[in-house]
């Protein structure tokens, strides 16, 4: 077993010996197959969460109120948003992480292999407690998703099953993130020093860290919650000389770095793609490390700013501003570099390529909105409208999202050993970021205009904007059902992969052949 | 990768235990929400889970356990690193309640205060019930019948069962790095005798913890229900207290083996993860000592 820099491209299987079915998937300690099994759980929770999405589109296509009843409008966009960043964007992530720094860093698999397999392993049964909650009297969580006090306070059992999955998520979020933070400091191939590990290891490193500095907060937030709903604590009670939004101050710490834990892993695989089809190394690599750190710090000290309506202090409202703005400093530093390694590139446009494209401009568009949003007088308006939600989505759906769409075009030939489809790739990039912004751009508009989000009605002048936004959503999420086919049709086959997938591509992964082997790197590869 | 060797970094053969402990999860959950909203049901559940869980985790250490001559260097330095990460995780895990703590006392009570049109001659002091909590008694103890309605409380002295818990964990560090250092000296009757007075030491901590809480509860009028104060007084050290209990069943876990023989000078990784542990409960319990029950 000790064929790992070398380049043989098939009859490895005999000596690629994989265990019996159920011992494979359910017992594994291999990054391979669980870097899988968090990315399938990934896109079955997109399906999940993209159907209430379509709920609540279907609910806005006209004013007054056709399909649902208000209540279960709101459980609709509480648990959409609960599963997409907890279930689909969060373990996405996770997904990449597990298949790609083990090959990155020449490392034979992940630190600490069984329990890896335990934080995949809590999150199927997590969900299972959430989505049940549909099912219990009352129905599910209708919070919306930040869970606030006293909302949570006086709903149903269903609020204790979303404490407990977020508690099982936690845990889950928290394994994984120490194995990756051990992995990436202890488990690199000789003559990889820090500077020298590629981008996609340095933001994972820095997501890890917030992923660990934050979920006990969030830990400790949704504990008191459960303390105040039934042990007679008044954390958040006036009464009792508490406050609902000391809940809101909590929740935050951990929400906005939670936001960069999204954000971060896809500017790492961002940073990959646009060097590989521009045929250039990456511009200002030290700076691009140096912005992802400082874009870390800085969530920790920006997360009243989701809070500017609630009555802070005028000092609090000034400071949170500013801070918020600073960020654009260190996010304009990674954009700068992935434009400016395009430029006077080679450059050629396959599915990656135009994805990252895409993610550069789309997510650029949803920065500046937050740019607006952090101007306190301005966010008076804004708040919880419309403009909001546009916002988020820009910058979590044509960023994290398409990120992991374009990552997993990019990977899938190492993954499979088969090359996807081209053609139909293009067509999905297409199908996607076009009924992508019809949903979501007339949302800027709406929100300007005043109408406020999680509501399942509205005045009748929004309906024009309304309709353009809900036919864009049906569009977007029936364009992924091409993106299931093509995922299927190229594990099924498809033009074999060579073990550089694409021309002279930068990082360890590529030296490896395609389909990656079973176990790589047992013996660690010498980096120079 | 079958047959393992120290050159080589430990990759463990596939395992069941990740799945299983996961349904134990599962069943812990989905109990404690269903005993909390009145399921009979409920405390089943979440006993089987507890039960499921600690043979789990019973078995799964006893594996490592058996394994580990064959980790070398670089997996005793990931679990060092996972360790380190792990109490990292528990810092922020309290930082959430000390934050609590610090914003509701210098903030959100006297904002309640100055709010004159809700809560009209409410005022701001520290400790605080709110303005429709229970009356702080100085000096005197609350009655039976206001215990029972909820209407006095009176506070702990610091300077009594607190002050002496607060030496207790201070002397348990001393004697625990007492043992550190007999271990590594390979002093075994030496290790032996210090470890068994830290843990002893925890167990008498958690004796006077639930003393106090006694007290708290029969005599002071003081509970979890007694506004921010009693809120964040249970909190904080009941989570702590959960913490020691951990601690104290780590160190006496951790005393079982090293009277079995297990761990040598050099290599005694569990000895240090549990210890490192202790010295974080305690130095938590510093914090509250000063924060929670001086100031």
């Amino acid at each position: 077993m000790s064929h790992a820099a070398t380049a043989h491209d098939h009859d490895h299987d005999h000596h690629d010996h994989k265990p019996p079915f159920f011992q494979r998937w359910f017992m594994s300690t291999n990054h391979k197959d669980i870097g899988t099994l968090y990315l399938i759980f990934s896109l079955a929770m997109l399906f999940i969460g993209g159907a209430m999405a379509l709920v609540i589109r279907a609910e806005l296509w006209q004013p007054g109120l056709q399909f649902v009843d208000p209540h279960f409008f709101n459980q609709m966009t509480t648990v959409h948003a609960l599963v997409m960043v907890f279930g689909a964007v969060m373990p996405g992530f996770v997904g990449f992480a597990n298949w790609m720094i083990p090959l990155m860093v020449g490392a034979p698999d992940m630190a600490l292999p069984r329990m890896n397999n335990w934080s995949f392993w809590i999150l199927p049964f997590a969900f299972t407690i959430l989505l049940s909650s549909f099912f219990v009297p009352g129905g599910a969580p209708a919070s919306g998703w930040t869970l606030y006090a006293p909302l949570t306070i006086q709903g149903g059992m269903s609020v204790d099953m979303g404490i407990v999955a977020i508690h099982m998520m936690g845990i889950s979020s928290i394994m994984g993130a120490i194995n990756v933070i051990v992995t990436v400091l202890n488990m690199r191939a000789p003559g990889m020093t820090l500077m020298k590990m590629p981008m996609f290891v340095w933001t994972w490193l820095i997501t890890a860290f917030l992923l660990i500095a934050v979920m006990p907060v969030f830990a400790g937030a949704v504990t008191m919650l459960l303390t105040d709903r039934h042990f007679g604590t008044a954390f958040f009670n006036p009464a009792g000389g508490g406050d609902p939004v000391l809940y809101q101050h909590i929740f935050w710490f951990f929400g906005h770095p939670e936001v960069y834990i999204m954000i971060l892993p896809a500017f790492g695989i961002i940073s990959h793609i646009i060097p590989t089809f521009a045929r250039k190394p990456l511009f200002g690599y030290s700076s691009m490390v140096f912005a992802t750190a400082a874009i870390a710090f800085l969530s920790f000290i920006v997360w009243a700013h989701h809070m500017f309506t609630v009555g802070m202090p005028l000092q609090g409202e000034l400071f949170f501003m500013y801070a918020t703005m600073l960020i654009s400093v260190p996010t304009g530093v990674k954009v700068f570099n992935w434009v400016t390694t395009m430029w006077r590139g080679s450059m050629t446009f396959e599915t990656p390529m135009l994805y990252a494209i895409g993610v550069v401009f789309l997510f650029t568009l949803g920065g500046l909105s937050g740019l607006m949003l952090a101007i306190t007088p301005a966010d008076f308006q804004y708040h919880d409208t419309y403009f909001v939600v546009a916002h988020f989505h820009y910058v979590l759906f044509s960023g994290a999202v398409m990120a992991m769409m374009g990552g997993a075009f990019f990977w899938l030939p190492k993954w499979t050993g088969h090359m996807y489809n081209e053609t139909l790739g293009k067509i999905h990039f297409w199908l996607t970021a076009i009924f992508f912004n019809i949903t979501f751009f007339p949302q800027h508009f709406l929100g300007l205009a005043g109408m406020p989000r999680r509501y399942a009605d509205y005045p009748v002048q929004f309906t024009e904007f309304n309709q353009i936004s809900s036919f864009g959503a049906f569009g977007l999420g029936l364009s992924q059902i091409l993106f299931v086919y093509i995922i299927v049709a190229t594990v099924r086959g498809g033009k074999k992969a060579t073990a550089e997938v694409w021309e002279k591509p930068e990082g360890l992964e590529w030296t490896v052949p395609s389909p990656a082997p079973f176990h790589t790197f047992d013996e660690p590869p010498v980096v120079k | 990768m079958s047959a393992h060797s120290k050159d080589h970094y430990f990759v463990p053969d596939s395992s069941a235990y990740p799945f299983l402990c996961s349904i134990a999860l599962f069943f812990i959950a989905m109990g404690g929400a269903s005993f909390l909203n009145g399921y009979a049901i409920g405390p089943t559940l979440f006993s089987i889970g507890m039960l499921g869980m600690g043979c789990l985790l019973f078995i799964w250490f006893r594996k490592v356990i058996i394994e580990s001559p064959d980790y070398n260097m670089d997996v005793d330095k990931s679990f060092r690193m996972g360790m380190t990460w792990f109490i990292f995780s528990e810092v922020m895990f309290f930082a959430a309640f000390f934050g609590a703590l610090y914003y509701l006392r210098m903030l959100a009570v006297p904002w309640l205060a100055e709010t004159e049109l809700l809560w009209p001659g409410f005022e701001a002091t520290w400790p605080s019930t709110g303005p429709q909590g229970a009356e702080l008694l100085g000096g005197v103890a609350p009655t039976a019948t206001s215990i029972a309605e909820g209407t006095e409380y009176a506070l702990i002295d610091p300077w009594h069962l607190p002050l002496y818990n607060t030496l207790i964990l201070l002397a348990s560090s001393v004697t625990l790095t007492i043992a550190h250092h007999a271990l590594r000296a390979n002093q075994r009757k030496q290790l032996i005798i210090w470890l068994a007075i830290t843990v002893a030491l925890g167990a008498i901590f958690l004796f006077f913890q639930a003393e106090e809480y006694i007290e708290a509860y029969t005599e002071l009028g003081l509970t979890m229900g007694t506004g921010v104060y009693g809120s964040t007084f249970f909190m904080l050290t009941g989570f702590h207290g959960f913490h020691v209990c951990l601690g104290a069943f780590i160190l006496l876990v951790v005393l079982i083996r090293c009277m079995r023989g297990h761990f040598t000078p050099e290599r005694h990784f569990v000895f240090e993860a549990g210890a490192w542990y202790w010295h974080f409960v305690d130095t938590v319990w510093v914090g509250l000592f000063i924060f929670v029950y001086i100031l």
